[in-house]
Parts: C-alpha cells; sequence; structure tokens
C-alpha cells in the first residue's frame, strides 16, 4: 500500500550514494559510524532540509548502526533540525562580536519582515528563522548563514535584497552541503 | 614589527591553488623534513618554542613528544578546525585562502609523528571551507604528497577532511574525538591522555589550524631562527581576529611582543576605535578570557605597557590581567553595556555545554537566569553576590575546560565592572532595550 500522506519514503540519489560510499572509506574497517555527521549532511540536503525519524533510521541503515545512535547524534549537533523548515532557513548569528554590530535589528528586522518569530516558519513555506552561536565571522559581523553562504556586514537594506533574491530563484529547498557539491564531486 | 611567516604569501593572486602555492616555495618543508628523521623534526619544533594556537598555549614539540611509541596501535594527527570560540574566526581566514598551507604544516608533522591517516576536523558550519580543503587535498594527492610512497621516501600518508555538526564544545579536543568516532561530542575524562589514547583509543595528537600551520615557516628557517622572533617564551607570529568597535576588524598576523595599545590604535592594525568613541573594555582572546578596561589592557598593574604575548596579556593573573588565548579580541566602545555582553556570553556557554558536569550544567543556566533578571530590571545586591558564588563553583570543578570558560567571563565582569552591576539593580531605567533579551531567552 502507497502511504497516504505527503511524506516521502527516503533514498539518497546515486550521486549521494557514491559520496558517501567515498566518505565511509575514510575510516578504519568497523568505524564507519565515524561517517554520522557528513551523511546526515547529506541527508538534510537530499531529504528537505531536516531530519525526519525515518531519514534517521535509513541513515542508520547506511551505516549498519541502531537507530538510536543515530537520533541522540542528530539531537545533539545545532545544525541539524529535527522539524520540517522552510526551503530557506536564515540563521543569524546571534553571539558577542555580531550582537556588539547590530545583530538583534535584523533579527528584530526579519522578525517584522516575515512576521514570525524566531523558530518559526512562514506560512508559504519560504523562510524559517534561526538565530545560531558565533560562526566564525565576528570581523564582518553581522553575519548571516544562508545555506553553504556567509552574508557579512549585514544591514536592513542586504537582508532585503536576500530575501528577494530568496524568493526569486530558490524553488527547491537549499542546505549546508550544497546540492552542487553532491553532483561534482572531487571522486 | 609586520614579521609575517604565514600570511606572506596571502596575497598572491590564485595562492589557494596547487600550482600558484607551489610556485611561491610551497611544499618545501616537506621535501627537507621527508630526509630527515621524525624525532629530529621534534626537537626542531621544541627549539622553536612553538605553543599551542588554539587557546591553551601549550608547547607543541613537547606535545608532540608524548606520543605513546611502544604500542602497535596507529598513530593519528587530528587538526582541530572546528574554530567556535566567539571573536576567533582566524582559521577560517587561514584554510579558505592558503589550504595547501595547512595541508604542508600537516604532511610534515603527521611525518614526525609516525601518524599515516590525518584528519582536519572542520566545524560543520564551514562547509563551503570543507569543500576547498578537499579541492586542495585532491591536489596534493594528483602531485604526489599525498598518498603511496610519498616523493619516493616510502611514506604513506592519506589526509581527509571531517565535518562537524554544530557544536562549540568539540573544539575540546576529547570532545572532538568523541565526535570523530560519531558520536555526541561530550568530553573524555583525562587521563588517558589523547597521546596515549585517542581517537579510537590509539594514540593521538590533536593540534590547531594555525599551530600546523606554523610548522611551515619553522621547517623552513628552523627551530631556532623562528625562536628569534618574538618576545622570551611567546615566540613566533600570532594570527589575531579583531572585531567589534575598531575600524579596521580582521585577521592581522603579528609578532608576539607587539604593544596592545599599537595594535588597537595603528593604521597597521585595527585603526583605532570606531566612530572617534573611547575604548571600554577589550576581551583579548576569545570570549572565555577576563575581560579587561581599557587602561588594564593598555597597561600592566605595575605601570608596565601591556605586549601582545602570553605572559604580557597574564602579568597580574587574573586580577588585573587576562590571556592571549585563542587570539579572538573584542574591543568594545564606551557605550558598550558590559552587563547585557556578558548575558550574551553566558547564554552562549549555556548553549553549547554538553550536560555531563552538574556544576556547568546547571551553573550556566542559572547564571544566564540571574543575568537577565538584573537586566529585566529586578535585580538585588545579593545577586550579583550569588553571580559570584556560582561562577567561583563551577570552576575546576568539571571535566574539560568549559566549566572554566563560563566562569572566568562572569568572575572578570564582576572585578572590574561591579559599578555597572550595581548602577542597574539601583536604577532600572538606565537598562536599555531589553526586548530582545525576553524574546530570546531560553527556557
Amino acid at each position: 500500500m502507497q502511504p497516504t500522506d505527503t511524506h516521502i519514503l527516503p533514498k539518497f540519489s546515486e550521486e549521494a550514494l557514491a559520496v558517501i560510499s567515498r566518505i565511509i572509506k575514510r575510516y578504519p574497517e568497523g568505524k564507519q559510524k565515524s561517517a554520522i555527521l557528513p551523511v546526515l549532511h547529506l541527508a538534510q540536503a537530499e531529504f528537505g532540509g531536516w531530519l525526519s525519524p525515518e531519514t534517521m533510521d535509513y541513515v542508520a541503515t547506511i551505516l549498519n548502526i541502531l537507530p538510536v545512535e543515530v537520533y541522540e547524534v542528530a539531537s545533539f549537533y545545532s545544525m541539524f533540525n529535527l522539524t520540517p523548515v522552510g526551503k530557506c532557513v536564515i540563521e543569524v548569528c546571534r553571539t558577542g562580536p555580531c550582537w556588539l554590530l547590530g545583530a538583534e535589528d535584523i533579527v528584530n528586522y526579519l522578525q517584522d519582515k516575515l512576521g514570525i518569530k524566531v523558530g518559526e516558519t512562514t506560512a508559504d513555506g519560504m523562510f524559517t528563522l534561526k538565530t545560531v552561536e558565533c560562526l566564525a565571522a565576528c570581523g564582518t559581523a553581522p553575519v548571516i548563514q544562508l545555506g553553504e553562504m556567509y552574508l557579512e556586514n549585514m544591514d536592513t537594506k542586504k537582508v532585503d535584497k536576500m530575501l528577494n533574491d530568496c524568493r526569486t530563484n530558490i524553488k527547491e529547498p537549499i542546505s549546508h552541503w550544497s546540492k552542487k557539491h553532491i553532483k561534482k564531486d572531487p571522486a | 614589527m609586520s614579521k609575517k611567516v604565514l600570511l606572506n604569501n596571502i596575497s598572491v593572486p590564485g595562492i589557494e591553488t596547487y600550482d600558484v602555492y607551489r610556485a611561491n616555495g610551497g611544499y618545501k618543508s616537506v621535501e627537507k623534513a621527508l630526509k630527515m628523521k621524525p624525532d629530529d623534526i621534534v626537537e626542531e619544533i621544541k627549539k622553536s618554542g612553538l605553543r599551542g594556537r588554539g587557546g591553551a598555549g601549550f608547547p607543541t614539540g613537547m606535545k608532540w613528544s608524548f606520543i605513546d611509541k611502544k604500542t602497535s596501535n596507529p598513530h593519528y594527527l587530528v587538526c582541530n578546525a572546528d574554530e567556535s570560540e566567539p571573536g576567533t574566526f582566524k582559521d577560517r581566514y587561514l584554510m579558505q585562502n592558503l589550504p595547501h598551507l595547512l595541508i604542508e604544516g600537516m604532511i610534515v608533522s603527521s611525518f614526525a609523528l609516525d601518524a599515516h591517516t590525518s584528519y582536519i576536523y572542520i566545524r560543520g558550519e564551514l562547509l563551503y571551507v570543507y569543500h576547498i580543503l578537499e579541492k586542495a587535498i585532491a591536489e596534493a594527492y594528483k602531485a604526489g604528497w599525498l598518498g603511496k610512497n610519498i616523493m619516493g621516501t616510502g611514506y604513506d600518508l592519506d589526509l581527509y577532511v571531517h565535518p562537524g555538526g554544530g557544536a562549540y564544545i568539540c573544539g575540546e579536543e576529547t570532545g572532538l574525538i568523541e565526535s570523530l568516532e560519531g558520536k555526541r561530542g561530550n568530553p573524555r575524562m583525562k587521563p588517558p591522555f589523547p597521546a596515549i589514547q585517542g581517537l579510537w583509543m590509539c594514540p593521538t595528537v590533536v593540534n590547531n589550524v594555525e599551530t600546523l600551520a606554523a610548522v611551515v615557516p619553522i621547517m623552513n628557517m628552523g627551530g631556532e631562527e623562528y625562536a628569534k622572533i618574538g618576545v622570551g617564551k611567546s615566540t613566533g607570529t600570532k594570527l589575531i581576529s579583531a572585531c567589534g568597535h575598531i575600524n579596521k576588524p580582521g585577521v592581522y598576523e603579528i609578532e608576539l611582543g607587539l604593544p596592545v595599545e599599537e595594535f588597537i590604535y595603528s593604521e597597521e592594525y585595527c585603526g583605532g576605535i570606531k566612530n572617534g568613541k573611547k575604548l571600554k573594555a577589550v576581551v583579548a582572546g576569545g570570549s572565555s578570557v577576563p575581560i579587561l578596561p581599557a587602561e588594564l589592557i593598555i597597561t600592566t598593574a605595575k605601570g608596565e605597557k601591556r605586549l601582545m604575548s602570553y605572559e604580557s596579556l597574564a602579568d597580574g593573573g587574573f586580577a588585573t590581567g587576562t590571556m592571549l588565548g585563542s587570539g579572538g579580541f573584542i574591543a568594545m566602545d564606551e557605550t558598550t553595556s558590559v552587563v547585557k555582553n556578558l548575558w550574551n556570553f553566558t547564554r552562549f556557554y549555556h548553549h553549547e555545554s554538553c550536560g555531563q558536569c552538574s556544576p556547568c550544567r546547571e551553573g550556566t543556566g542559572w547564571m544566564e537566569k540571574v543575568l537577565h533578571k538584573i537586566l529585566d530590571g529586578h535585580g538585588t545586591m545579593a545577586d550579583i553576590d550569588l553571580l559570584w558564588d556560582i561562577q567561583g563553583k563551577i570552576e575546576g570543578r568539571t571535566i574539560c575546560p568549559l566549566g572554566d570558560a563560563a566562569a572566568w567571563p562572569v568572575a572578570a565582569a564582576i572585578r572590574h565592572f561591579r559599578k555597572e552591576f550595581e548602577e542597574y539593580v539601583q536604577n532600572p531605567k538606565s537598562i536599555k532595550n531589553v526586548s530582545y533579551l525576553s524574546d530570546l531567552v531560553e527556557a
């Protein structure tokens, strides 16, 4: 029987599977669990920007480990979204140096502009607003991470441009591990 | 003082590519090192006086000499590229502009440590740099600097990049090792130290990006020559990432021993304080180190010029001094609220505490809440003493240094800026802009 909800049962693309098999070989035999973080990044890139329980179970089968080993890792690291997110996850750095140079104005502006609070997703499913801790870009504060990109020296004008660019150009969810790197793997 | 040994070629167009890097003298240190005995390389590093550039400042040669040579287990070298200390962005700058410098340093270091597999653990947020490194590593394999029988010497080395998942704690070396094993980044009890039982319980050395990059100039010029740069036991150069209220934020390579005043005000470096304001305070080595008021960062309590060196910044102990730390230099102008900045940093440590040790897990959250109470205008004088009490009960009572890192900023802020806390308690109207705090305070 076909599943009745809209959730797509996970299956990595051939390109992603090739990247994964290359990554697993980096660790000694029997230590394939080490590949969990890169594989979770790839899973987030391939399956809509977040990790559903089904996706995590699937990752466990790929790495031949228990599902709970995936859950405990996915829930520890801040880059993994365990609930659905918008196509563009806007991650605003909120830590000291960015805050000194106006990160809170950026967050407030985004909240007003998008009509959502931090942690929420717009009704059209386009944007999720997150605050994150120090992104190691304090010299170009305030900083926003959007997918793999660092948007630096942000102000309200640049935020407007970012939102417009996203609305015009982004059709599929973007993630930290950009899909262009899955298609163009150096191996 | 603009001696550069790491970033001297950074403005050469295309230096991130193998051909340009090689044409500018790249990989010469590998040619030299592979003809030497590994122990002689370790000696050279000891002579150089190089100290860990990640924050702790531990002598690198000594760390290397601890590696267990009796075991039949493989040795591993792991580069700590989990740069997450607020105020620090030097490693990102180095890796994205000079990826081959790190790779070159890692080949020499791996050979010295008898490691045949090495990893660069890079924080996950920097996946774009991960791809830059992957490309550079592929180039190095192609040119014969990595892989089997490097340059016909019989030495084999594989080098891989490994992304993190977003966790400050993985910058702690045993947390990093746990994470590299595919687990939560909970730091381990020491001993055993990683040099005896590290990655997969095998002897492991974990070094910061800048430390491994510094191995290249040390090999090229010799340890003794390198030790002539700098001042006293602070040998060589250091990358300082300067940010906050300064005119020219960015990454600067300084010769250790540069006066702090020159670093802040000269055009060659920070170019003074933004908008003609006055300097109020500086966090000199990443958010964990004690904050110092302007007068104490420029001059020590003894009245001497404060220098950018491990010893001078620490002069006076925590009573009147601080630490060089990671080189994350955060300047704050006269309009900055030290209390609010402290709340921000404390929230950071609460968020990043791994939760293993009660003093850190509970204490960081408690301090965050007390600071939030003060900033919400409901503080009492007893709250200031309570903060002092809590930080003292975290420091030194946790498995890893995150507890200390969370406690020190609180202690230093109260030590040097107690009046500001008291003013907030006595006159809550003096507190401005707290809406953002209320919206985002963590449950």
